[in-house]
């Protein structure tokens, strides 16, 4: 806190939070603290990032510094001052007046936040209108401009939308008009484009920089994503587990970070080193998907002529944004969607298009890891049922010898043995993958689907699961094909990568040469997209993009 | 109080307090019962003494001893009547849910052939044609209430199905046995209960209801509704003889509530634990 932007060190405080401390208290006395002693100061102009892992307490204190917590947790400690209210202070109803006015939130799913049955424009205006701040027509006028602004198109005509009628990017930057109407003094940002693709990303950050810039509004920034907030804050704060780690400007909290976990953080993000060797691939596939084509009943190719090969031990990555019909292979490969066209083999012999066709041990052979373990384990059943089923099933052993094989398999996910009588709802998110994988592996498969296996994860925490995985592979040979939407995991782990666009392949081959020029125009496009952890990164893309940008678009179009 | 680490409030201290009364009163009927509930012991409607503490009914038998028989009967009838409709709702519910297609829509739409009669009509032209034996009323009533537990079973197993562990399974090369017994239903196990108790308490209103109107429990086998039934035009005399089985159905269709919504509070509670 000792340097400060020379921007805005002038600038009056809009928002001062000292020593505030959050804690869950219900009947029996307090509980968990969420939030120790985080103090900041916010000028006017300025963006603070807060960063940190899911459980840090970045959320819980961007909704504080409105006065609001969760059900159940309370600010116990401390004061929120804004401009000269304390807003701990004052009454409910008084910290709502501010709330919308003053202080504006934009959460992390816009499409979660707008109300289906109105349109855009009703929803974008119905704040301001209702808090006195601005007459309907003086409204409607500053939404429009704020539209044109966030690079939104049709800015006259888009506010007659419903919110399904517009793209996940576009709703976002909604969102953020809505937010500023009112004209607030404070704009607190919770992950906007965690949900969104790299591409759409871009579009979204540079649309909400502009925006902060122009009016010069003050915002708390909160992500997980050291790049993202490397673009956008002045200030960085790190949290863990409540505490603040480490403040300071983003420029040192990137280049020399003090404290060990903050190093950690920005390392994982920068390593970037491959755990893939390239030189494992034999010769024969172990699946080949040939000329492949599936859709929805009543609906467009959802894939259209893909092909695609699997050798023994190989790690193929498709990648593409959400829509380009990537888990949609993977649904085709397993069986669950049938194909309409072409061939899936599988060590040679064709596998039948729907699943209740193909024998138990085609079946046995292709085993399946899911994005959201959460959902992906049943959470009524212990370790040892989830694990010990396919061991029971696929090779008919006895209770005792699934036992033993269970607690094999978990010490080989560096999972206590004493788990094996836990629930699986018992576990953290990490933990379940893990298990996830156990289940996988327990079939003794030949290859492994892994279905953004570490999206829903924090980062270093999906980062382990990456390690074990290609420990694994090391070990066992097994194969993987990686659906994801991360390019940076792809560039570590695959050695092999397909990149799809729209139902087709647009690329294909050694990740090496796909990833390295002469790129296919589209493959350029994701890759530039990624995030780097450079301040100066999203003016070079814009800059880049502003420059061939009649061929960027033409090429979002396509095909 | 704490039952399995989950606070008990007061509302459910007493709900359980009343079940579990009534449920011994019930199980032990012939041992605490001072008379037998069918045999005349003196003047129809003689007041209550120290023998008879609330009098003698309008065939002259002991109010007690009847409201004891009564508790077996009824609530006797209302348990076995939901765990069959229950047996019969959740099988066909799970199996419309995980099949889909054509036999989810064959199910559905026979339930709402059946739904779209008034129950209370259906059950009086079956028992009507069919007699009043009490088999005949356990089977109607149960498939009549069992397309109400078919509705929520197939809700609740189609948003179960759509988890990917289902889908796991389903990949794993899994049966619908197993996937109906052990990943729908485990999951399916909360609203399923608190449903049972709800579905409990309107049976035994329909019960007593069908006896009220004469088409139920049959004489000289008492139950509340019946006995509501025959002791209805006392109250024109002052006396609170229809009361006391009403009281009866009141109190334990209010115990069963209160148990009943602790049940969902701990559901929605524990939903919110996985977070």
């Amino acid at each position: 806190m000792s340097k400060q932007t020379s921007l805005t060190e002038d600038n009056p405080i809009v928002l001062e939070i000292r020593g505030m401390r959050i804690a869950v208290r219900t009947d029996a006395g307090d509980g968990p603290v969420l939030v120790d002693d985080v103090s900041l100061e916010l000028r006017r102009g300025e963006v603070i990032g807060l960063i940190g892992e899911s459980g840090a307490g970045k959320s819980t204190i961007g909704l504080a510094s409105m006065g609001y917590t969760r059900r159940g947790c309370h600010i116990v400690g401390g004061n929120i001052i804004f401009g000269d209210t304390d807003i701990r202070a004052i009454s409910p109803d008084a910290r709502r007046e501010l709330r919308g006015p003053k202080i504006a939130y934009i959460a992390q799913s816009a499409a979660a936040s707008f109300n289906p049955a109105h349109t855009l424009m009703e929803q974008v205006c119905e704040a301001a209108v209702r808090h006195s701040v601005l007459s309907p027509a003086e409204a409607r006028a500053e939404a429009i401009s704020l539209f044109r602004q966030l690079d939104l198109p049709s800015p006259e005509s888009i506010g007659s939308r419903y919110p399904h009628q517009v793209s996940g990017g576009q709703l976002q930057r909604v969102m953020a008009a809505m937010a500023m109407v009112a004209k607030p003094d404070i704009l607190i940002f919770d992950e906007p484009t965690t949900a969104l693709d790299v591409t759409t990303q871009v579009e979204c950050l540079a649309a909400f920089r502009k925006l902060i810039r122009e009016h010069g509004t003050a915002a708390l920034y909160i992500t997980h994503d050291l790049a993202v907030v490397a673009q956008i804050a002045d200030r960085i704060m790190v949290l863990r587990r409540g505490k603040m780690v480490e403040f300071g400007e983003s420029r040192q909290i990137l280049l020399e970070p003090k404290e060990e976990y903050t190093r950690r953080l920005v390392s994982e993000r920068i390593a970037g080193s491959p755990f893939a060797d390239g030189a494992v691939a034999a010769d024969i596939p172990i699946l080949a998907i040939d000329h492949v084509s599936a859709d929805y009943p009543g609906k467009p190719k959802v894939i259209d002529n893909v092909s695609l090969e699997v050798g023994k031990g190989d790690t193929v990555a498709v990648v593409g944004e959400s829509g380009s019909g990537k888990s949609t292979l993977a649904r085709v490969v397993t069986g669950l969607l049938p194909r309409t066209a072409g061939d899936v083999r599988f060590n040679g012999s064709s596998l039948s298009p729907r699943l209740k066709d193909r024998a138990k041990d085609q079946l046995r052979r292709v085993q399946m890891i899911y994005q959201m373990p959460d959902v992906a384990l049943n959470p009524q059943h212990t370790l040892l049922e989830t694990i010990g089923r396919p061991v029971a099933f696929y090779f008919n052993r006895s209770g005792r010898e699934v036992r033993t094989r269970v607690a094999e398999l978990l010490s080989q996910m560096d999972l206590p043995e004493s788990f094996i009588t836990r629930k699986t709802s018992e576990l953290s998110g990490g933990q379940k993958q893990r298990v996830s994988i156990a289940r996988a592996l327990a079939a003794e498969p030949d290859l492994i689907i892994c279905d953004e296996v570490t999206s829903a994860l924090d980062q270093l925490v999906g980062e382990e699961i990456l390690r074990l995985l290609k420990k694994l592979q090391d070990d066992l040979g097994v194969a993987y094909l990686f659906i994801t939407h991360d390019l940076g995991t792809v560039k570590r782990i695959a050695n092999k990568v397909a990149v799809m666009l729209k139902g087709k392949m647009v690329a294909s081959g050694d990740t090496a040469t796909v990833f390295s020029p002469p790129y296919h125009p589209y493959t350029e496009l994701l890759l530039s997209s990624v995030p780097e952890m450079r301040p100066e990164w999203l003016d070079e893309v814009l800059a880049a993009r502003a420059a061939g940008a009649a061929r960027t678009s033409a090429l979002l179009r396509a095909p | 109080m704490r039952i399995r680490g989950y606070k008990v409030s007061v509302t459910a201290q007493i709900g359980i307090a009343i079940v579990v009364i009534n449920l011994l009163v019930a199980l032990l009927a012939p041992l605490i019962a001072p008379f037998d509930q069918a045999t005349p012991l003196g003047d129809a409607w003689a007041d209550a003494d120290s023998q008879h503490w609330l009098g003698l009914d309008n065939l002259g038998r002991d109010i007690v001893s009847r409201l004891i028989y009564g508790a077996r009967m009824s609530i006797g009838l209302a348990l076995i009547i939901t765990a069959l409709s229950f047996f019969i709702g959740v099988i066909t519910g799970f199996a419309a849910a995980v099949a889909g297609g054509w036999v989810d829509q064959a199910l559905s739409r026979l339930v709402d052939l059946i739904l779209s009669m008034p129950t209370l009509i259906f059950a009086f032209v079956i028992l009507s044609v069919l007699g009043t034996a009490l088999p005949v009323l356990i089977i109607t009533i149960a498939i009549l209430d069992s397309t109400k537990v078919f509705r929520l079973a197939r809700s609740v197993a189609v948003n179960i199905v759509s988890l990917e562990f289902v889908e796991a399974a389903r990949l794993r090369g899994e049966g619908w046995w197993w996937i109906v017994t052990r990943e729908v239903l485990p999951n399916a196990i909360p609203p399923l209960t608190a449903e049972f108790g709800l579905r409990f308490c309107f049976t035994f209103l329909f019960i007593a209801a069908l006896s009220f109107l004469g088409l139920g429990v049959q004489p000289p086998d008492a139950d509340w509704g019946s006995m509501v039934r025959d002791y209805r035009d006392m109250i024109n005399f002052g006396s609170a003889a229809p009361l006391y089985p009403a009281a009866a159905i009141a109190i334990l269709t209010i115990g069963v509530n209160f148990v009943v919504d602790w049940m969902l509070s701990i559901h929605s509670r524990g939903q919110g634990e996985g977070a």
